[in-house]
């Protein structure tokens, strides 16, 4: 069971800059081939590090999200970012399969 | 979709959701084979296509919208698709052992490869590290980042010609790099793209350094242009063409072409007993990689299939 959260610039701050755990921001579009591929990884990760992180996806083509992809500089996705305490720690850019985004991310969790 | 791995024995494992993959899959549940479909990106580098306008059937459609329609036609045939990749494929006794990057295994009395191509890249300096911070091979997923910016597409193909088209009406100016000294795509977006004012050709010129520290700023060609050999660009996006995806199949022993792509004889079968090649990865269709040629490939190599499993070799039918 995925326990991915769909998130807005609306609630942004209260999901993704204010929580008490590290949170993976997915930005990703309908019409993205690459990031249709990560849904699924994500779904997996997200049920493997329950209680260590959540994670978030946020639709760059929804035109209310349009002015924070432009502040976290979105230049192609999928664009995975990793926020602990409401700042970027990492970025993550382009498809990865799952073993390998669980290992970088574990890497950054227990870093 | 399905998603575990087993012990089950396929009639065949197709290799690949594009088009070849699901035209075989529709054909080959047509002839009640047992079969499934394993698949890194669903409609392969189709689904990347802006705009298609050459599949019969459809005026005018994105490569998403009819790798939808593809996939809802071979479930609905009762297609068996599987979202994973193939590391290797080996054979054991007389069957098939397929094995995904995820450690997943599927057995298969047959193989039928239709895993396609990936994309070529420029092989110069920073173009690595600036992939996703300003270089892209995929202008469908990205064009919209760069509204009002100044990009440039590097190839001279309907890839290219497609990709220029579609940032011309999301940027403010785009420069098409080309190192040949004509447009080499369909004559219909060439002219396209040689009306729009805001597109500027380059001919016989290449791209051969990036800038940019943490994102892309310039790129660096090998021929002046207004006098200038570095042109300031947010965005790259890179259309030069496609090579064949073959590395997971190296045990098995086909046979490629000066290209690298799986020789297949006119009924798609490859060197190897028992596996199948169709799609934008073979030296098939008279190396003409479209949509509607890679599917014929897949219908053909299903009913070379099913006539292997099913039929004798005397043609006397072993199966009813």
């Amino acid at each position: 069971m995925s326990k991915v959260i769909n998130a807005t610039a609306l609630d942004f701050d209260s999901v993704v800059l204010g929580s008490d755990l590290p949170v993976l921001v997915d930005f990703w579009a309908p019409w993205c081939g690459p990031c249709q591929m990560m849904g699924p990884v994500l779904d997996q990760i997200s049920d493997e590090l329950a209680g260590q992180l959540n994670i978030v996806k946020m639709n760059v083509d929804d035109p209310d999200n349009t002015a924070l992809s432009e502040k976290y500089e979105i230049m192609g996705i999928p664009n995975m970012k990793l926020f602990k305490g409401g700042q970027v720690v990492k970025d993550f850019v382009g498809f990865r399969p799952k073993n390998h985004l669980l290992g970088e991310l574990q890497n950054e969790l227990n870093g | 979709m399905d998603n575990n791995s087993n012990s089950e024995i396929y009639d065949s494992v197709i290799i690949g959701t594009g088009p070849a993959g699901f035209t075989a899959s529709i054909y080959a549940s047509r002839y009640k084979l047992n079969t499934i479909v394993v698949g890194k990106l669903l409609g392969g580098l189709a689904s990347e296509s802006h705009k298609i306008c050459n599949y019969p059937s459809e005026k005018e459609i994105t490569g998403m919208e009819l790798t939808n329609k593809m996939v809802e036609a071979a479930e609905n045939q009762g297609a068996k698709i599987v979202m994973g990749e193939v590391f290797s494929v080996a054979k054991v006794g007389d069957i098939f052992v397929v094995t995904g990057t995820e450690g997943e295994t599927w057995h298969a009395k047959t193989i039928l490869i239709a895993s396609g191509t990936e994309h070529r890249k420029l092989n110069i300096p920073r173009e690595q590290e600036l992939t996703g911070r300003g270089v892209s091979y995929c202008a469908t997923c990205d064009a919209m980042f760069y509204k009002k910016a100044t990009v440039a597409v590097v190839g001279g193909s309907d890839a290219a010609l497609t990709a220029a088209l579609y940032l011309s009406e999301i940027a403010e100016k785009v420069y098409l790099i080309y190192r040949g000294d004509e447009l080499r795509g369909d004559p219909t977006w060439a002219e396209q793209v040689k009306m729009k004012p805001n597109v500027e050709i380059l001919y016989s010129t290449n791209v051969i350094e990036l800038v940019g520290d943490l994102k892309l700023e310039s790129i660096k060609i090998d021929r002046p242009y207004n006098d200038t050999m570095e042109l300031a660009v947010k965005g790259l996006f890179v259309e030069i063409g496609s090579e064949p995806r073959v590395k997971a199949y190296e045990a098995i022993g086909l046979t490629y072409d000066r290209e690298g792509y799986i020789e297949v004889g006119k009924d798609q079968s490859t060197a190897v007993p028992g596996v199948w090649a169709a799609g934008d990865i073979t030296d098939g269709s008279n190396g003409f990689r479209q949509i509607i040629t890679a599917a014929s490939e897949g219908a053909i190599a299903a009913e070379s299939i099913f006539k292997h499993l099913k039929i004798g070799p005397a043609g006397l039918e072993v199966f009813p």
